[in-house]
């Protein structure tokens, strides 16, 4: 929860000194932005190399559960789905491509302000954002009526560490394997995902 | 990315601590650079209002399906391990 709040004081400094106008525009038009981006994805990419100790706890989860970050993908598409019939002026595949984020805000919405231009990120920034708060604040309400695994899914990629204290109070510490699992898989198919419908 | 987990993997042996608080300084910078260019756009910035229902109407829908999603492994689930 620090740590969100951390990155979105960031974004909203961002923001308002764009408001304000305090810094040169020319500090946008060389293309920071994706740089950086890649420097990041490098980074991401490092770091899931490095320990491959993530990779191996994968054996002790049933087998049923292994199909959770599945459904919880098919299931965000068929609510973006229905959600994309009262939304006038955006295409399904947008919907879907910001659906796809999957509460990994800093990556999609910087990917699809890429490549769809920043009205689209924005929506991007704000859905995943909301979802993570959706399922901090709801986790337990969930839990009651949903069973243990639903706020694992409504927390998407974020399961694995901003929401995944969350999970383990809820749900109980013999979630917390199924809970990161479920974050390592959902978070590693948003970049596929997102750049998949957004060129489609 | 995919260079990246072939340059971990070969250097897995080293400890790389730093790479986590790299991830964190460069999504802060990203997330700063979104937020500036956001702001400096005035027709994005008009229509805040308007972008921020559709977000919240995305974030609702994509949750409540994959709430209902995980509701129905948990039945199924429940329901096969109450039979064995």
């Amino acid at each position: 929860m620090k740590g969100s709040l951390i990155i979105l004081s960031f974004f909203a400094t961002g923001l308002l000194l764009g408001v304000m106008r305090w810094l040169p525009p020319q500090l946008l038009s060389h293309n920071a932005g994706f740089y950086v981006l890649c420097a990041l994805m490098f980074a991401v990419g490092v770091s899931i190399g490095h320990d491959p100790s993530s990779l191996r706890q994968f054996k002790n989860i049933q087998p049923r559960i292994l199909l959770l970050p599945f459904l919880t993908i098919l299931g965000t598409w068929l609510g973006v789905l229905v959600v994309s019939f009262f939304i006038k002026n955006r295409s399904l595949t947008d919907c879907l491509a910001v659906g796809s984020g999957f509460g990994y805000y800093s990556l999609s919405s910087i990917l699809i302000t890429q490549c769809k231009g920043i009205e689209l990120g924005t929506i991007a920034l704000l859905a995943n954002v909301m979802r993570e708060i959706l399922t901090l604040t709801l986790a337990p309400w969930m839990v009651k009526y949903f069973g243990k695994l639903a706020p694992i899914s409504a927390g998407g990629a974020t399961t694995m560490d901003t929401t995944l204290p969350i999970i383990t109070r809820y749900s109980g510490q013999n979630y917390a394997i199924v809970s990161v699992y479920h974050g390592i898989v959902v978070d590693f198919t948003v970049p596929f995902l997102v750049t998949m419908f957004c060129s489609l | 990315m995919l260079a990246g987990i072939a340059v971990g993997f070969l250097f897995r042996r080293w400890k790389i601590r730093f790479i986590h608080g790299l991830i964190l300084t460069l999504i802060w910078l990203l997330l700063f650079l979104l937020g500036l260019e956001i702001g400096s756009n005035e027709s994005v910035v008009s229509q805040f209002p308007r972008l921020g229902l559709q977000a919240f109407l995305l974030a609702t829908g994509g949750t409540v399906g994959s709430v209902l999603a995980a509701w129905g492994l948990w039945l199924v689930a429940n329901k096969k391990s109450a039979n064995e």
